[in-house]
C-alpha cells in the first residue's frame, strides 16, 4: 500500500469537509475519486501532499501514512511534495520558458549541472509524451503553448523530480476531447512507474483508466473498491444512484 | 465604431458622445500643456544653459539636472527595497486580513495623503536639525523616500496580489519553499507592475518642490558629497520664476524637465519589456 488513511476528519473552520475517511491506495495503480461537486474529493487529494496547509483554518485529525510514515507527523513538507507530485485542474505553467519550467524543480532541489539538467528536461518531456512537439521550442515561453500542451508540460514538470506518486486534480476538465485522450493515454503509461491518484468529474474517465474507484458524497467515502466492480455491481444504493445518473 | 453608433439607443448615444468628449478634452489639455511648455521653452535652450558652473549670466540648469538625477537615484535606492520588501511581507507572509496588516495599510494610506510641505518641514526638523544633516542630499533623499514609500508599497502590493494563486500552488506543489517561490516565480511575474509604481514614484520625485527646498535646499550648484546642498530642476524653475528676471530660462527648464520625465518613462517601459521577455 502506498497511502493508508485512517480515521481522517478534515475541517475548514467549523465546516467538516471530510468525515472519518479510511482508505488504502495501492502502489503502481490508478485510483480515481469521483463524486458531485463539493463532496470532498479534491480536499482529500490535496491532503496527500499537504497542499491543504496553505488553506487558512484547515484542520486535520486522524492519520495518513505514506510508505508507513505519517505525513502529518514531524516531516519535511517540501521533501514530501517532492515525493508526491501534483497536477492541477487548470494548466499552470510558470511564465518562463519550457526549459525553465521543467528545470525549476530540479534546481530547487539542488541540481546545478547543466548537463544533468538537460538530461532531466529531455527525460521528463519524453515521459510526458511531449518531447517531439516541444524539442525545438524549449526556449519559447510556456504560455504560448496550447491548453493540452500546457497540461502535459505540467505533468512533465511534476515528473522532473522523480516523485513516487502523482496526484491529479481533475487534470482534463479544462481540456478538449483530443487533449483529454492524450492525457488519459499518458496516465495509463505512467502507472508502470508511479502511483497515480486522480480526481475526476467524468465517470467515463474513471472507468477508462482507473483500477480502483472511491465514491464520495457530502464528505463521506460511500464506497471504495475495484473500478469494474463498483461500476457494474455497486454495493451501495447511493453509488448506484450516482453512477446511473439519478443525481449529481 | 460610427456604424454602431447610429444603431444605438438614444441613451447609449448620449453616453457615447459624453465619453468621446471626455477623451478629447483630456487629450487636449495634455497637448496644450506640453505644447505650451515646449513652444515657450525650446527657443530659449542654449549651450550656456548646460554650462557646468552656474553663474548669474548663464543661469545654467546643469547643476540642477545633476542634482535631480542624484535625488532620484538616492531616494529610489532607499525606498524601493524597503517598499517592495514590506509589500512582499504583507501579501505573501502576513496572515491575510489580520489586524496587523490592516493597521499597516491604514498607516501607509495616511502617509500617502499628507501634503508634501509637511514632509518638507518634518525632514528639515528631523534630518536637517535633529540629526544634523543640514540642507543636504541626504536630508532631501530621506525625506523624499518617505514620501514615495507608500506609493511603492501600494503598487507592489497590488501587482503581487494580481499574480495568480495557481503559480504559488504550482511552485509549492513541486516542493519549493516560500523564499524560492517568492523570488523566482512571484516577483518576476509582478515585475511590470512594480516598475510601473517606480515610474510613478520617479515622476513624484522630479515634480517635488516644497519638500526639496526645505531639505536639499536651493543652492545653484552640484552637491560635492552626500552632505552637501544643491537643487533640483523643479526647485531651479521655482527660483527662476520667482525672481522674475529670467522667464525664458524658466520655460527652458520646464521643457528640459518635461523631456527628462519622458525619457525616464520611455527607458523604464523599455526595461519592463526587457524583463518580461
Amino acid at each position: 500500500m502506498k497511502f493508508s488513511i485512517s480515521n481522517m476528519d478534515l475541517f475548514y473552520g467549523d465546516f467538516q469537509a471530510l468525515k472519518n475517511i479510511n482508505i488504502e491506495i495501492p502502489a503502481n495503480e490508478i485510483t480515481a475519486f469521483i463524486g458531485p461537486s463539493g463532496c470532498g474529493k479534491s480536499t482529500l487529494i490535496k491532503s496527500l501532499n499537504r497542499m491543504n496547509d496553505l488553506t487558512e483554518g484547515c484542520k486535520i485529525t486522524g492519520e495518513i501514512f505514506l510508505d508507513g510514515e505519517n505525513i502529518y507527523g514531524n516531516i519535511d513538507v517540501n521533501a514530501l511534495r517532492k515525493r508526491v507530485g501534483m497536477v492541477f485542474q487548470k494548466p499552470n505553467p510558470f511564465p518562463m520558458s519550457v526549459y525553465d519550467n521543467i528545470a525549476f524543480a530540479p534546481r530547487t532541489h539542488g541540481i546545478k549541472s547543466k548537463f544533468k539538467l538537460n538530461e532531466i528536461v529531455e527525460k521528463s518531456l519524453r515521459d510526458a509524451a511531449i518531447w517531439e512537439e516541444l524539442k525545438d521550442r524549449l526556449k519559447k515561453s510556456a504560455l504560448s503553448l496550447s491548453g493540452g500542451q500546457q497540461q502535459r508540460l505540467c505533468i512533465a514538470r511534476a515528473l522532473s523530480v522523480q516523485p513516487d506518486v502523482l496526484l491529479m486534480d481533475e487534470p482534463t476538465s479544462a481540456l478538449d476531447p483530443i487533449s483529454t485522450a492524450k492525457i488519459e493515454e499518458l496516465v495509463l503509461k505512467l502507472k508502470k512507474d508511479y502511483t497515480i491518484v486522480i480526481v475526476t468529474h467524468n465517470m467515463q474517465q474513471a472507468v477508462r483508466i482507473s483500477d480502483n474507484t472511491g465514491f464520495f458524497l457530502l464528505g463521506e467515502l460511500v464506497e471504495y473498491g475495484d473500478t469494474q466492480q463498483l461500476f457494474s455491481v455497486p454495493a451501495n444504493k447511493r453509488t448506484e444512484d450516482y453512477i446511473t445518473g439519478r443525481f449529481g | 465604431m460610427f456604424k454602431k453608433f447610429f444603431r444605438k439607443k438614444p441613451t447609449d448615444r448620449i453616453f457615447f458622445l459624453a465619453s468621446w468628449a471626455s477623451i478629447i478634452a483630456t487629450a487636449a489639455v495634455l497637448f496644450f500643456v506640453v505644447g505650451y511648455v515646449l513652444i515657450n521653452g525650446l527657443p530659449h535652450i542654449s549651450p550656456a544653459l548646460f554650462a557646468v558652473q552656474f553663474t548669474t549670466e548663464n543661469q545654467s540648469l546643469f547643476p540642477a539636472l545633476i542634482g535631480t538625477l542624484m535625488i532620484v537615484g538616492l531616494s529610489l535606492v532607499l525606498a524601493v527595497p524597503l517598499g517592495v520588501c514590506s509589500a512582499i511581507y504583507l501579501v505573501e507572509y502576513a496572515k491575510r486580513g489580520s489586524r496587523f496588516v490592516k493597521i499597516v495599510r491604514l498607516t501607509t494610506e495616511t502617509l500617502a495623503g499628507i501634503p508634501s510641505i509637511v514632509y518638507g518641514l518634518f525632514g528639515f526638523i528631523f534630518f536637517g536639525v535633529f540629526l544634523g544633516w543640514g540642507l543636504s542630499l541626504m536630508s532631501g533623499a530621506f525625506t523624499v523616500s518617505i514620501m514615495i514609500l507608500p506609493l511603492i508599497m501600494r503598487t507592489t502590493e497590488e501587482s503581487l496580489k494580481s499574480v495568480p494563486d495557481t503559480y504559488r500552488e504550482g511552485s509549492f506543489g513541486l516542493g519549493a519553499g516560500k523564499l524560492r517561490t517568492v523570488m523566482l516565480i512571484i516577483l518576476p511575474s509582478a515585475m511590470p507592475g512594480i516598475l510601473a509604481g517606480v515610474i510613478l514614484a520617479v515622476g513624484r520625485i522630479i515634480g517635488e518642490t516644497a519638500a526639496i527646498i526645505f531639505t536639499l535646499g536651493n543652492v545653484a550648484r552640484m552637491p560635492n558629497n552626500l552632505f552637501d546642498t544643491g537643487r533640483t530642476l523643479s526647485a531651479h524653475m521655482y527660483a527662476l520664476a520667482n525672481e522674475g528676471t529670467h522667464p525664458g530660462e524658466a520655460h527652458a527648464t520646464a521643457a528640459v524637465l518635461l523631456i527628462v520625465v519622458i525619457l525616464i518613462n520611455a527607458l523604464s517601459s523599455r526595461v519592463a519589456r526587457f524583463i518580461k521577455a
